[in-house]
């Protein structure tokens, strides 16, 4: 019990440090740092941190401090987290978010208190449309987009029949909505799979197989893609019916896909070897900064994205963060260099950009990359935004 | 006993502490421990029903959260529905999960031992399934809840203080009942059934049918901390359920001290503080709380609670 | 037809791998009356140490022996240290050491593996797919996963069922004071079948671990599903274990591919696809119920006390 009292005095502790005078710039960033994922997570906190070493560390002249949460990838975990740092810790900003159904959980707090939120990956359909909010932006997309983009390079490859796989979360039904609204042949049968428990997909491979569609749409992103991929290799499917991804081959899950992974095309907004300076110097001085790990992956992309757009809208109002108005303005000019390219925001808050074709190469150290095959579509406009009411 | 024993001094203490909670918040800035300590509070709630059955009736239910996301669900389904009024969430809640309680109760008191452990899991993956099965509120990921049940001009729930206040009401209010219950001819009931279910039943008295009250009675008063925990919370899942959270309750109730009216309360601040405190420190702060748990349990039985008691003899 | 023969293997290939955690489980439930959580510890920990293994000796096999002997040790050694001292006591204690056990295992892994998880490399002879019957292709390391499981089933059996030392287990298993009163040492027998256990254990981590690489935490949703095994099974009897597993195996895979189409007829297709997989997963709790409310003690109950 002593001990139990100590624990709590020490949180009573910790609690009660008197909040800091507001000359500086607090951002609370909430991803997952813990259990499978935690890869993820830690690629988008060094992104964040290298983005920050790239602006001296300091915002419009103010010092940062970023508090960095973990949401165990699981909703009420991250509500939780999340109310405490605005509540506790009072942050300027909340940045990141990972998996749709944490975002939506605690995306009301956020906004409610006026607190600006900066989706840095997930982007689920509510939020793109009825949902929308004047203190939400995203650097990443909508989910339906990415999968939009596949489907429209689907119809140009020609292929007239696909089977859908993806997890049961508000993401993975997402993505598969999204194939299906540009996708112009026949789908020929669906699997929503529990998430993130079922990493055994023998069922629906089978199935798969038995319904003998042109190709297969897979959307499971971290180490589930690496599994998926697998099963998929192992049950004999690879050069019999084609795969086409979102979001499942990273550089982060390709060390373990390994030649399993080559020739799978997948869409995305940013990929390492897009030609443009400012993505040059991110992608070379984060493998300068961590050679160990693979990396950096979109969801960093995004991440080093999320903090040059802080930073540009800190610079545009001079420091002042208190006319949460003109910051407004500021973050909706989208005013920086964004490494996948410049882009504009729509009325909802979700960029309007190109998604481009990738695919796993073989360089000739025998590493496996990641590199640009062409343009899917160019400045890409989600299908909810007309559904938001903001102008 | 002595009135001022340790064990008292620290019951007494911790009340206190408590009550006086929402000042220190308010004075300390730090509106976070009173968020803290509301889900310490409710968790108790459901603790102290556990207890009810778990550690004076002998029922080992590994599906006690099952009623805390029937309560959740409640409130939650009436709320996306358009039905905001308390006085109809509440009673709605309670009654589900009494219902629920009833039939799971009926079922599963037929087994004994682990056989009633793994039952009452049963029943509780199953709630947990049909959750994620229902689409219309969220499936898997759980709903938000638009807006607080509402008392009409009773009670604010939106008001952090005052919510934390109804909350640790209904914590004694539940203390007490419990008391109350075990020291009653029917808590002697279950009590007796627990140590020789034969003897009682030779005397004459249904125990079954005791049992099963007893049951429903748990079920209903953790159905409260669910319509309570979605209020707190402003969002309702199917992770209210997951045995994981059952797992939890009973950490709570074991590491307190069962059969001890402030047991399952002393274990909920114990385990939710030391977690946050732990994790303030480390990472790996599970490294340290897994050894914790496994020498409490080797060297101290009784739980933190026995402890306490013994000390009072040293 | 042949999708359903296809699904039943897959079914089948579960239903064994939860009989070798489920074995373990049983036979330490049964005969030490110890209810044992970090159960699935020893499931990750077999698949971490084959992963080390596969890399430091180049061969899968190899590996999969090495990683067996580590967790037989790590399980001896748990037994010695910490469960001997748990016999006896009341249940709840055995949870809530156990559960202890858990998070110290999890983040043991976490500091000494890295978070990320690990992949056990198969050999290429492994990864492919063979042709079972004309048109089903099949895993041939799924298949390999079969032929192992079974092996080990019928060795269980033998020994068992055919010497002395099955004997006591089986013994041990109906009347547990009985075996101590005529003079065995059930000290060493009780650390031998944990550690037995743990090694059986280890050897479903880390063959479903090549098909799902290794990961913190892998071993609490199985463990739950092992649970449910030896409950419908009857605790302490290895047979209902292995009938169970089956059971579970074939229930679940095949209810996962065919209970969505089932309810294509009567909800929307969006509904369908959402309330097909999650009722899928609540049959085999679902069966568990139905089999306590009919059989309070399980389909085979050990013993008959």
């Amino acid at each position: 019990m002593k001990m139990a009292l100590c624990a709590a005095g020490a949180v009573l502790a910790l609690a009660a440090a008197p909040a800091a005078a507001q000359d500086k710039i607090k951002i609370g960033f909430v991803s997952t740092f813990s259990g499978p994922t935690a890869v993820i997570g830690n690629d988008m906190r060094n992104s964040f941190e290298l983005a920050l070493d790239h602006l001296g560390r300091k915002m419009g002249g103010k010092d940062v401090e970023v508090i960095y949460e973990d949401d165990q990838q699981k909703p009420e975990v991250g509500l939780q987290k999340t109310q405490k740092l605005i509540q506790s810790d009072k942050v300027d900003f909340v940045v990141g978010y990972i998996w749709s159904n944490v975002l939506l959980a605690s995306y009301k707090p956020v906004v409610e208190s006026q607190t600006f939120l900066i989706g840095a990956n997930a982007g689920p359909h509510q939020l793109a449309g009825e949902q929308c909010s004047p203190f939400f932006f995203s650097t990443s997309w909508q989910n339906d987009q990415t999968p939009q983009a596949m489907g429209l390079y689907m119809n140009q490859k020609g292929v007239k029949s696909v089977y859908l796989i993806g997890p049961n979360y508000a993401a993975g039904k997402d993505m598969l909505a999204g194939v299906a609204s540009t996708f112009k042949g026949q789908i020929v049968g669906q699997d929503l799979t529990k998430w993130p428990d079922q990493l055994d997909f023998s069922a629906e491979l089978s199935k798969a197989r038995a319904a003998n569609p042109e190709a297969i749409f897979v959307f499971y992103p971290g180490a589930a893609g690496a599994q998926f991929l697998n099963q998929y290799v192992q049950a004999g499917l690879k050069g019999k019916i084609p795969l086409y991804t979102a979001f499942t081959i990273d550089e982060l899950t390709l060390p373990r896909q390994g030649d399993a992974a080559l020739g799978v095309p997948g869409a995305q907004e940013w990929v390492n070897d897009l030609p443009n300076d400012a993505n040059r110097k991110f992608v070379a001085d984060y493998r300068k900064k961590h050679a160990d790990v693979p990396g950096p992956t979109f969801y960093g992309a995004q991440s080093y994205d999320a903090a040059m757009l802080i930073d540009s809208a800190v610079k545009g109002t001079k420091g002042n963060l208190s006319d949460k108005n003109a910051l407004r303005a500021e973050l909706k000019k989208a005013n920086f260099k964004s490494v996948r390219g410049n882009f504009k925001y729509g009325n909802n808050h979700f960029p309007i950009q190109n998604f481009y074709l990738q695919e796993a190469v073989k360089n000739p150290d025998g590493k496996l990359a990641l590199k640009t095959v062409s343009t899917i579509v160019e400045n890409d406009q989600d299908r909810f935004h007309e559904k938001c009411p903001m102008k | 006993m002595t009135v001022l024993s340790l064990r008292n001094l620290v019951v007494v203490v911790l009340l206190a502490g408590l009550l006086l909670l929402p000042i220190y918040a308010q004075v300390a800035g730090s509106p976070f421990l009173l968020t803290l300590f509301t889900r310490i509070v409710i968790l108790a709630i459901a603790a102290t029903s556990l207890n009810l059955i778990m550690g004076y009736g002998g029922m080992v239910s590994f599906g006690h959260a099952v009623y805390l996301g029937i309560g959740s669900y409640a409130v939650g389904i009436c709320a996306f529905e358009g039905v905001e009024s308390g006085f109809v969430q509440w009673p709605l809640a309670i009654a589900a999960s009494a219902l629920f309680a009833l039939v799971i109760g009926a079922l599963s008191l037929r087994t004994r031992g682990v056989y009633f452990i793994m039952i009452t899991l049963a029943f509780a993956q199953m709630a947990y399934y049909v959750a994620i099965g229902l689409d219309r509120y969220g499936g898997d990921d759980g709903m938000i809840l638009e807006a607080r049940s509402r008392f009409a001009g009773l009670i604010n729930l939106n008001d952090k203080t005052a919510f934390y206040y109804l909350c640790l009401a209904l914590l004694f209010a539940t203390i007490f009942l419990v008391w109350r219950l075990v020291n009653s001819r029917f808590g002697m009931v279950i009590q007796g059934a627990r140590s020789n279910e034969r003897r009682m039943r030779a005397i004459g008295f249904p125990v079954y049918r005791y049992r099963l009250v007893c049951f429903v009675i748990a079920g209903t008063i953790c159905g409260l901390a669910g319509a309570l925990l979605a209020n707190f919370t402003d969002f309702v899942s199917p992770a209210a359920m997951h045995w994981t959270r059952s797992g939890d309750l009973i950490i709570m109730v074991v590491l307190g001290g069962m059969a001890s009216p402030f047991g399952p309360l002393i274990g909920a601040v114990a385990l939710l503080a030391l977690e946050e405190a732990l994790s303030g420190i480390t990472e790996y702060w599970q490294i340290i709380l897994g050894p914790m748990l496994l020498l409490i349990v080797l060297f101290a039985r009784g739980g933190i609670d026995g402890i306490l008691a013994r000390l009072r003899h040293a | 037809m042949l999708l359903f023969i296809e699904q039943c293997l897959n079914g089948l290939q579960l239903g064994l791998l939860l009989f070798l955690l489920a074995a373990g489980l049983t036979l330490i439930f049964g005969i030490m009356d110890l209810v044992n959580l970090a159960h699935g510890s020893f499931y990750m920990l077999g698949a971490y140490f084959a992963a080390t293994f596969a890399v430091m000796t180049d061969s899968f096999v190899l590996a999969a022996l090495l990683a067996m002997l580590a967790t037989l040790v790590v399980g001896m050694a748990v037994e010695v240290i910490a469960m001997r001292r748990l016999y006896g006591r009341d249940h709840l204690d055995h949870v809530l050491a156990t559960f202890g056990l858990i998070l110290f295992f999890n983040e043991f892994v976490r500091l000494a593996w890295g978070p990320e998880g690990r992949n056990i490399p198969l050999p290429s002879w492994l990864n492919t797919s063979i042709e079972l019957l004309p048109g089903v292709p099949y895993s041939a390391y799924r298949l390999s996963i079969i032929v192992v499981a079974l092996a080990v089933a019928f060795l269980l059996y033998l020994i068992v069922m055919r010497t002395r030392l099955g004997m006591l287990i089986r013994a041990g298993a109906s009347n547990r004071e009985m075996i101590g009163a005529l003079g065995v040492n059930i000290k060493l027998l009780y650390t031998l079948i944990f550690g037995v256990g743990a090694a059986l254990a280890g050897l479903a981590g880390l063959m479903q671990g090549a098909i799902l690489t290794a990961q913190i935490g892998m071993g609490e949703n199985i463990l739950i599903l092992a649970f449910v095994v030896i409950i419908i099974g009857g605790i302490g009897s290895i047979r209902g274990a292995f009938i169970a597993s089956i059971m579970v195996g074939l229930i679940d895979t095949v209810g996962r591919s065919y209970l969505p189409e089932f309810f294509k007829l009567a909800l929307s297709n969006e509904a369908a696809a959402t309330a097909g997989p999650a009722m899928s997963s609540m049959l085999i709790y679902l069966l568990m119920a139905l089999v306590l409310v009919v059989r309070p003690e399980g389909l085979f109950p050990a013993g008959g006390r």
